[in-house]
């Protein structure tokens, strides 16, 4: 109010407490409502019921998965990949750790706990993967076969990402010296029976 | 000077009365032909709120509707909330084999085969209580007759439908009138509908089912009807006590206007 | 704290004038300070506004246009989509209510002589944006592609086949196919998405831009401008801001409650927002027994019916409608408000409002009587006629210099 003069209709106010309280508390109510309202906006961004019901748990057959074999379902837009590790595979796994970045899978972000151990599994045998690269999101290539191989001549069997030369070993972890940096993510998974493997639940009584 | 600001004001009110007055008066005798016309429909009598009559809708629905009609933009598993249901209830009563709970209601029959039987495929029932009215689903599932030609309605004549329900409320019988037109030519028309063989319902109870089945209609043509009728209490006495707040901050601010 | 924020101020005023607009428009915009009921309707109006363009960008989000799949969608956001119901409804209800405030706000205009001399140039761009409003809300109404959708888009598209020589030729590029198809849907969303709320946020500026130019009228008429203070104020003037923000944010108040109640409990409001018959999907192989118009447009479209030469019939309702640009001119009358008219406009303007209103509901209703009709058509026309007569001719009484006490 720099104005030098008063205006002709407008009475300067004496008493502004009234004034302020009834300001305050429109203003509040008034950030509330606009606060409610613009909930439903933002919330109609979220996955609607087609994609949650989209999004539902996965059940697979595994009855016919042979040892060294993978099959890949489609869970939530990711490749899920399911394979039933060998003896052999299970018994590489312990001395692959000099080569991997975190060979206890100690970042809990990258599996749920009931798959924190060496084979990073429920059962030791069957292996539940987003095979997604967790660089950049590409799919690595299964190559279980050991020996020699163009990126690397000491190959034990494992995942190779075509797209930056990312390695991971046959229980997804990730090797030193890649690009990526986080073992591959274990989605929630369980077993209904000993046939099917359901991908998007945990087992009961597991968080 | 305020007898003639008293004066002034009343003259103002009046005009405005007379205003006021001269446009009622116009609208007025239009006012029933505006109000759709509802015709010699019975009213349903539905009230979605009542959930017990829902789940008893669902039943019936899934147990004869389902078969035929499909409700093509509803969910089973919607029901779990609406409804009050378990996913294990929906899954075993309402959903037909073949389908799971996270599916659209669609009928078990093939669409082909429905055109085939019918002459034309069933229409889809999720919106049938928007387009038609739940007064209108009412009355024409009590409203079935049979002849010597079969099934008939007065509701809409010549369904493709037969009478699903019949076992239920037995067969009624029309009564015939003979009408005249305005141009002197005759026409006999069903005048009313008796019951002729007593169905496994006695009438009081068959339009508590029909009502259930409707009011079950009424819910899958907008089921966030239950929500937005809920909230909306909320949000109108939210809206009024803001009003108010506000109403009292312009009169303070408006203090300072010299008149 | 506070040395940075006016530091940070001066920084972008410097560059950016945000406080000089600001007081031009709205701390030191001056308005008359006997503003009444009917001058709510201007701020309501821009409230509706914002209201379809933020509910339309997100049901935008989800709507798919497209003969194949737009119906579905519109389902999809009313189940599916979480609050879709909400958003969805807002916007419908929208519509019809940016009409009914559309239409007071025009009728206050009417009433206090708020297109004359020198706002010639306010109506002019405030009936266009009633133009493209009734464009934006047909194209919006045939989005959800129902069968009043579809049949609506049939009639109107029709009309345009009236027009001499190129008429079918018109309504085919209008349709971009032999029927009411894909290819015209499509072509209504991006036009009611994209072009036309371009087009109208684009002419609300300048109507607020040219308003505030010459300043607002009032009730009685009163120039405000040529009282003003040493400091060039008007006397009769009080700033905007707060007076009329808060004014408008009582009135904003009192209008939600109305809008909420329609959008919670009555969204369809007994078919006249959204009807039966358009919750069937749209088929061009069978017409519902009865296509009127949205309410909205009644008046107009009973007008056309009036009359029986399809050309003809088309041709008056457009000169209905564009009849409001020439208004300025029509009124001969040397003051503004109707309340130091006499009787004859008095009683003028209350005949038309009842015919416009009569039309609405004939236009509605499907066996109206052709003579009413014609009779509503007629005194709707001749409202507008007259005028230069009738305010030409009438006693007025003297303006005062002051808006008055009481």
């Amino acid at each position: 109010m720099s104005d030098t003069q008063p205006l002709a209709s407008v009475e300067e106010p004496t008493d502004l407490s009234r004034r302020r309280l009834l300001g305050a508390a429109t203003g509040v109510m008034g950030a509330v409502g606009a606060g409610a309202a613009a909930w439903p906006f933002l919330a109609t961004l979220r996955p609607s019921d087609k994609a949650k019901v989209i999004g539902a748990p996965v059940e697979v057959f595994i009855g016919s998965l042979a040892p060294g074999q993978m099959t890949r379902v489609q869970w939530r837009g990711q490749t899920i990949g399911i394979m039933r590790r060998t003896e052999q595979m299970l018994a590489q796994l312990p001395e692959m750790t000099d080569r991997l970045r975190d060979p206890a899978s100690d970042t809990t972000s990258q599996q749920p706990s009931y798959a924190q151990n060496e084979h990073r599994s429920i059962r030791p045998d069957i292996l539940v993967l987003n095979v997604h690269c967790t660089h950049l999101g590409c799919i690595p290539r299964m190559i279980p076969e050991v020996g020699a191989q163009p990126f690397d001549e000491n190959w034990k069997g494992g995942f190779f990402c075509p797209c930056h030369r990312s390695m991971f070993d046959l229980a997804g972890r990730v090797y030193s010296g890649v690009p990526a940096v986080l073992n591959l993510l274990v989605p929630p998974y369980s077993f209904p029976d000993d046939e099917h493997v359901l991908i998007g639940v945990d087992p009961q009584g597991a968080a | 000077m305020a007898e003639t600001n008293g004066a002034k004001s009343a003259l103002k009110r009046l005009r405005i009365g007379v205003v006021a007055g001269i446009l009622i008066a116009s609208i007025l005798p239009a006012w029933p032909t505006l109000a759709a016309p509802k015709g010699d429909l019975d009213a349903a009598g539905t009230n979605i709120f009542d959930t017990a009559s829902l789940q008893r809708g669902a039943a019936l629905f899934s147990n004869y509707c389902l078969a035929c009609h499909s409700a093509k933009y509803m969910r089973f598993k919607r029901m779990e909330e609406d409804l009050d249901l378990t996913e294990e209830e929906i899954e075993s009563f309402l959903v037909p084999a073949g389908l799971e709970a996270g599916d659209y209601m669609m009928s078990s029959m093939p669409y082909e085969q429905s055109a085939d039987w019918f002459g034309k495929a069933p229409p889809d029932l999720s919106l049938t209580a928007r387009s038609r009215g739940p007064d209108w689903i009412y009355t024409f599932l009590r409203s079935y007759y049979l002849t010597e030609d079969g099934w008939n309605n007065k509701v809409l004549e010549n369904p493709a439908m037969p009478h699903v329900l019949w076992e239920l409320q037995g067969i009624q019988r029309p009564v015939m009138e003979t009408v005249e037109a305005q141009d002197g030519s005759t026409e006999v028309k069903v005048a009313s509908l008796e019951l002729d063989v007593a169905g496994q319902m006695d009438p009081d109870a068959y339009d508590k089912t029909v009502r259930d089945i409707v009011a079950f209609m009424e819910y899958i043509a907008e089921p966030a009807k239950l929500k937005r009728e809920r909230l909306g209490v909320w949000v109108l006495l939210f809206l009024a006590l803001f009003t108010f707040l506000a109403y009292l901050l312009y009169r303070e601010y408006w203090k300072d206007i010299k008149k | 704290m506070n040395n940075l924020i006016t530091s940070v101020g001066n920084w972008v005023d410097e560059r950016v004038p945000v406080s000089e607009f600001w007081k031009k428009h709205i701390s030191e915009y001056y308005a008359p300070k006997n503003f009444n009921l009917w001058y709510f309707f201007g701020s309501l109006s821009m409230l509706v506004l914002v209201n379809q363009l933020l509910t339309g960008i997100f049901l935008t989000m989800h709507y798919k246009p497209g003969a194949e799949t737009a119906f579905a969608s519109v389902e999809y956001i009313m189940r599916d989509v979480e609050w879709g119901w909400l958003i969805r409804y807002m916007h419908s209800t929208g519509a019809s209510l940016f009409f009914v405030v559309v239409y007071l706000h025009m009728f206050r205009a009417l009433m206090y002589g708020s297109y004359q001399k020198p706002r010639e140039i306010v109506w002019i761009l405030g009936v266009t944006i009633y133009l493209v409003l009734m464009a934006e809300s047909f194209m919006g109404y045939v989005l959800p592609w129902g069968q009043m959708s579809y049949w609506g888009a049939q009639v109107i598209i029709s009309l345009f086949g009236a027009v001499p020589y190129v008429g079918e030729a018109l309504v085919e590029w209008i349709r971009g196919d032999y029927f009411v198809a894909d290819a015209t849907l499509n072509r209504f969303f991006a036009l009611h998405v994209v072009a036309l709320p371009l087009v109208l946020v684009g002419l609300v500026v300048l109507h607020l831009a040219a308003l505030h130019e010459v300043g607002s009228n009032n009730p009685e008429g009163v120039d405000i401008k040529k009282k003003k203070d040493a400091e060039g104020r008007p006397l009769d003037g009080i700033p905007f801001h707060p007076y009329y923000t808060i004014k408008d944010i009582f009135g904003a108040g009192f209008f939600l409650f109305i809008a909420a109640f329609i959008v919670f409990f009555a969204p369809e409001f007994g078919g006249k927002f959204l009807k039966p018959d358009n919750f069937v999907q749209a088929n061009p192989l069978v017409t519902p027994d009865h296509i009127p118009p949205v309410w909205y447009f009644t008046p107009f479209y009973a007008i056309l019916q009036a009359v029986p030469d399809k050309l003809m019939g088309v041709i008056l309702m457009g000169v209905s409608v564009l009849i409001l640009y020439i208004v300025p001119w029509l009124d001969r009358s040397p003051v503004r408000s109707i309340r130091y008219r006499s009787w004859p406009s008095k009683v003028a303007l209350a005949i038309f409002a009842v015919a416009f209103i009569r039309l609405g509901m004939l236009g509605l209703s499907q066996d109206s009587s052709t003579l009413e009709l014609r009779l509503w058509t007629f005194v709707y026309f001749a409202f507008f006629i007259l005028m230069p007569i009738w305010t030409r001719l009438e006693p007025t009484k003297a303006v005062p210099e002051r808006v008055s006490s009481a």
